[in-house]
């Protein structure tokens, strides 16, 4: 029986951790992970973060970053175990027989060395091409990840290429030495939608062409089932599930792939808008100080009491702006916010209270929004205190209240952020907004650093405080799926500008203008296939054209 | 945390005790009077001088234990002139902003772009050396230094969303510098407390070893030298004996700076 | 124009303002201080018609202004005035000793900067092992004592105890270089000792920083030698921190040696400056302090100026 190219049996990884105030330990953060991998063959290993799937990409190429430190089982690649290999033969597998794509190319890349040498340097150091040679195939493989220029980019520094250029002149660097296997590690996670498509395609054909074994390493499942064979799902450094790509998307067994599968599709019903909306911002216009270029063009959009409305867009879309001018934090240059029945000032500073009241904000990062030295029991007590000057057990009796609300036990009143998880930490954020009674939050793509399931969890909890408080929100998101579990409305976002808005079902129904249609058609479906349809789609229009 | 402290920070922290006990109490634990000429120029060590004596015949340990009250007198003034002045200008800076902060953050670059020792040189040069011109002095050049590490600390601080949502809430600006900015920049700045008081030792010491520190007959750790340095081409090594004062100090303050600072450091990596 | 140019220009720029901001705030603390050159040549016991006298004759009457622009156009012009002690000329008295003090620097310099780095190197090498610790601790005692007293204790045990180089320091034209270089040898170990535990600590947290880039594990994991490693991709990183850490602690030495050269009493510019801080010289003080000025600016400039060559994203624009 012939032997699969790469065969991992009961692999260990250990390392150690330094936990403050305690003295450092050794912890086991795979427990035994096993699986096999043929050439032209394609495995997914997914979980969420702290699952150890970039670890075991790494145990590929004997790696271990930082503390982390290969304690047993076998790796086998091209027929030995590479775990046990000498110093000299592991140098010629890493860079030569493995190579490694990792998720920040930006940081990958040296800065002060020209691309071409660094995508070339691998090959030639292994003794595989010539230098000329090297350089031909890396001018072959930029044309084939479809870089502009491939002849000249090679030629530029890091700095002067975009992050999705920088990112597929990666793929280039991994694939230039002819590999046996490479290893993907959340290779498209930083880009935007409409960018990944194009990497995450050219990363499919570059692994079909060639022929390597790949290891594609990601957090979301919809993502690893456009490229994979097979999948393996991680959870805590345990293997949850492993089978054909086919059978985890449409037949799960466990139930966490079951959870995995079906993130995201939480059901909302659209509610009608009525007739007196609470925030109206009417044709607001604004740069940043210092600058000569509006982030926002006569923008004009609307929230009703107790709906959602979710502005989308890319990074640079000007949505977190929009968010800056309506709590004041940066005055508009023109136009007006008309919020519950009166016009708010401009400048922040100069608000009346009831306003910032009645106005709250949740951010993105729950670590940096909440004060490290304060308790959530002062985090949360503090707004009652300040608008509604409670004060003792009154005091302590809302907070309990409020915690019961954002579904936190009893005993978090006493503890520090730091002492948290990160859904934790972002529902006592939610707690802080809702203990001034506003009428409505600002959530600042609040889900966005958390792991799928978990902020599923977030938005379902968000969904449900909704209904309760009747308390309307500006939801700001790069992520479609999350828009459709909880708008009513949409705003779409391009350079400073709405391109469509309406409600939900109204944007989402074509026809579309050709932004929408792109940011659409590029979020990823858990669907077999759907890259390759979306693509081919795209094609057949602009042949159309 | 008591539990938790490190054998070296416990070290550290016995040693500037008895260093500062010691000061305190000089009056009292001194064998002899501080300008009192009690044998001969350079008497070697003996059960009455258990250091022996300097180059006009006093008491080398007793001049030791009054120059170290000195030396760590001036030194504690000094840090804590340049550190209310230092702290206070920084944090006014970083939160205000605009021209107040670009007035004192100029004003700070241009005195740190004269070295300290040359500028105390040439003011030292103008005004009567006495005791509160060099607290002053060296309080006010050192507090350059204190000013940029409290402004960036609170600069930092002050773009976190925390403190965003504070001034969102509508909270004043004493809530903002005292309890949002404040505790978090506290631990830092501690640590920053003691490398401030070793440079405010080496420094008075440096001005009174050059003659321009603190005059006789008062010791201090940088004058003993002077007074003694006569005596090393003939081998004797009384003017080596701050340098063991100085040293021990020096590195005791240390290893409890480093420890305070590590404590920081680790609870920022807990957090996430 | 190239922007790096530009840059570059405006770094130089503000080095020059900076030195007029500095020698104005030298010249101004003279004017704002209680005293001036005349009570400082008369002492406190001068009578009021003495010190008016001498006042009138020094041009001490006429604008503050007036006099700052004399004197600073004067040192640009080479022409430092006179000391009010011993009537000498100031730029003759300094020339000769800069060039000492410089000599010096110059040597302590070529002794310690290489050493820092190889130790710098070394701490790296082993990282969180003995050689590291033993070298941090060194360095640690070597930051916590002063510098005289770093010089007085080799003397004790070198000069003294093993008859090991020389207590003073003097050297004069009619010395060769070897004779010089013997005369200098302990102040240069111990400024050597002082600048040398700053700027390896520097080089190492430098060093550091550059290897725990996501560059340097992408090299490692193309299977490159660990010298491939450190000479292709982190040197070329570490150059520009490196040299800055250099150039800062040359500006360091610079002040360093007014110390060491009255340990040593040595003839240059620092034992000049104490000198007259004494006899309370101003025209002198003044001189020396700009001078000394200038050289930290300078270094400091230089040392920005590297490091914006050095950077990559600033050589090659978008």
């Amino acid at each position: 029986m012939s032997e699969a190219f790469v065969r991992v049996r009961d692999l260990k990884i250990g390392a150690t951790v330094y936990p403050p105030g305690e003295k450092p330990h050794d912890i086991e953060i795979v427990h035994g992970v096993s699986f096999d991998l043929e050439k032209g063959k394609v495995l997914g290993l997914i979980g969420e973060s702290g699952a150890g799937k970039s670890t075991i990409g790494l145990a590929s190429m004997a790696y271990g970053r930082g503390g982390v430190e290969l304690t047993g089982g076998e790796v086998w690649v091209n027929g030995r175990d590479i775990l046990k290999t000498s110093k000299g033969d592991l140098r010629a597998l890493r860079g030569g027989e493995v190579t490694y794509v990792s998720q920040s190319a930006a940081a990958s890349f040296n800065p002060a060395k020209q691309i071409l040498e660094q995508v070339t340097e691998a090959a030639i150091r292994h003794g595989k091409f010539t230098k000329p040679e090297a350089e031909a195939r890396a001018i072959v493989l930029f044309e084939k990840l479809g870089l502009p220029d491939p002849q000249n980019i090679g030629r530029r520094y890091p700095h002067q290429v975009s992050g999705g250029q920088l990112q597929r002149c990666m793929s280039a660097l991994a694939l230039c030495p002819e590999p046996d296997l490479v290893v993907f590690d959340e290779p498209t996670t930083a880009l935007d939608v409409t960018t990944q498509i194009d990497v995450l395609m050219a990363i499919k054909e570059a692994i079909r062409d060639t022929g390597v074994a790949a290891l594609y390493i990601t957090h979301d499942l919809a993502v690893v089932a456009q490229v994979s064979d097979d999948i393996m799902v991680l959870k805590m450094g345990d293997m949850v599930e492993y089978g054909s790509v086919d059978q985890i998307i449409n037949r799960p067994q466990e139930a966490y792939t079951q959870a995995l599968v079906s993130v995201r599709s939480i059901e909302h019903e659209e509610k009608q808008p009525t007739s007196d909306p609470v925030l109206i911002c009417e044709n607001i216009t604004a740069r940043y100080k210092g600058t000569k270029f509006d982030v926002l063009k006569d923008v004009t959009v609307e929230v009703h009491p107790g709906q959602t409305l979710a502005v989308v867009g890319e990074s640079g879309s000007g949505k977190s702006t929009l968010a800056r001018v309506i709590t004041g934090l940066l005055p508009q240059r023109e136009g007006r916010v008309h919020f519950a029945g009166r016009d708010l000032n401009p400048v922040m500073r100069t608000r009346p209270r009831e306003d910032l009241r009645e106005l709250q904000m949740i951010y993105q990062m729950a670590d940096t929004a909440m004060n490290p030295r304060q308790t959530v029991g002062t985090i949360i007590g503090r707004p009652l205190e300040f608008y509604f000057g409670l004060r003792g057990a009154e005091k302590q009796a809302r907070i309990q209240e409020l915690l019961d609300e954002i579904e936190l036990g009893r005993g978090f009143q006493d503890r520090y952020p730091a002492e948290l998880s990160g859904g934790q930490k972002q529902r006592v954020c939610i707690a802080r907004a809702l203990a001034a009674k506003p009428k409505l939050i600002i959530c600042d793509e609040v889900t966005s650093a958390l792991d799928p399931l978990v902020a599923d969890g977030i938005l379902k909890l968000l969904l449900d405080l909704q209904k309760i408080e009747d308390v309307a929100y500006l939801f700001i998101t790069h992520d479609l799926a999350t828009v459709r579990a909880i708008a009513d409305s949409i705003a779409v976002m391009y350079q400073g500008e709405v391109v469509r808005y309406g409600t939900k079902t109204e944007v989402l129904r074509p026809p579309f203008d050709d932004y929408t249609d792109l940011l659409l058609s590029s979020v990823p479906e858990m669907k077999l296939g759907w890259l390759e349809e979306v693509i081919a789609n795209r094609k057949m229009e602009s042949a159309g054209n | 945390m008591i539990k938790t402290i490190p054998l070296s920070a416990l070290i550290g922290l016995i040693i500037t005790g008895v260093y500062f006990f010691v000061a305190i109490f000089a009056g009292w634990i001194a064998p002899y009077g501080m300008a009192e000429v009690v044998g001969d120029v350079w008497e070697p060590a003996s059960g009455a001088h258990l250091l022996g004596t300097d180059n006009i015949g006093r008491d080398l340990l007793t001049r030791m234990i009054y120059g170290g009250q000195t030396t760590i007198f001036i030194a504690t003034a000094g840090t804590i002139l340049s550190f209310v002045t230092g702290s206070t200008l920084g944090f006014l800076a970083a939160v205000l902003g605009g021209w107040a902060d670009q007035l004192l953050s100029r004003l700070v670059d241009l005195l740190m772009a004269i070295p300290s020792l040359i500028l105390a040189l040439v003011i030292l040069a103008m005004v009567p050396v006495t005791v509160p011109v060099l607290i002053l002095v060296m309080g006010l050049l050192d507090a350059t230094r204190v000013f940029r590490l409290a402004r960036s600390v609170a600069v930092d601080i002050n773009v976190m969303d925390y403190v965003e949502a504070a001034s969102l809430r509508g909270e004043g600006r004493l809530w903002v510098i005292f309890r949002e900015i404040l505790p978090n920049a506290l631990s830092p700045l501690v640590a920053e407390l003691g490398l401030r008081f070793i440079f405010m030792v080496l420094f008075i010491s440096t001005l009174s070893f050059l003659g321009l520190g603190v005059q006789p007959p008062l010791a201090d750790w940088g004058g003993i030298v002077k007074e003694n340095k006569d005596g090393i081409i003939y081998g004797i090594g009384a003017a080596l004996y701050p340098a063991i004062a100085i040293a021990t100090l020096a590195i005791s303050v240390n290893l409890v700076a480093d420890w305070v600072l590590n404590r920081t450091t680790s609870l920022k990596g807990g957090r996430g | 124009m190239h922007p790096i140019i530009k840059l570059i220009a405006q770094r130089f720029t503000l080095g020059i303002l900076l030195l007029v901001a500095a020698s104005v705030l030298i010249f101004g603390l003279t004017e704002a201080l209680p005293g001036d050159a005349a009570q400082a040549v008369l002492g406190q016991a001068a009578t009021p018609e003495s010190l008016a006298n001498l006042r009138e004759e020094m041009g001490l009457n006429r604008p503050a202004t007036t006099r700052y622009f004399e004197w600073f156009g004067g040192i640009l012009q080479g022409d430092m005035g006179v000391s009010i002690i011993n009537r000498l000329d100031i730029a003759e008295s300094v020339g000769k000793r800069l060039g000492n003090t410089l000599f010096l620097a110059f040597w302590a310099a070529i002794v310690s900067v290489p050493l820092a780095i190889f130790l710098g190197l070394l701490a790296v090498r082993y990282r969180n092992r003995w050689p590291d610790k033993l070298i941090s601790g060194v360095t640690l005692t070597t930051i916590s004592i002063p510098e005289f007293l770093i010089g007085y204790v080799l003397v004790y045990f070198l000069a003294v105890k093993l008859g090991f180089g020389s207590a003073l320091a003097m050297i004069n034209d009619s010395m060769t270089l070897w004779q010089k270089l013997q005369s200098i040898m302990l102040p240069v170990m111990v400024l050597t000792l002082v600048v040398l535990a700053h700027m390896m600590r520097m080089t190492r947290a430098a060093i550091l920083n550059v290897m725990q880039s996501a560059y340097i594990e992408t090299a490692e994991l193309k299977g490159l030698s660990i010298f491939n490693v450190i000479a292709k991709h982190a040197f070329p990183n570490a150059v520009s921190p490196i040299v800055n850490v250099v150039m800062l602690n040359l500006a360091y030495l610079v002040v360093g040696v007014v110390v060491i050269e009255v340990v040593f009493v040595y003839p240059g510019m620092g034992q000049f400056l104490v000198d007259a801080v004494t006899k309370r010289d101003v025209p002198v003080v003044l001189a020396c302090g700009v001078i000394f000025a200038a050289i930290y600016i300078g270094l400091n400039m230089l040392a920005d100026i590297i490091s914006i060559l050095a950077n990559p994203r600033l050589r090659h624009p978008k």
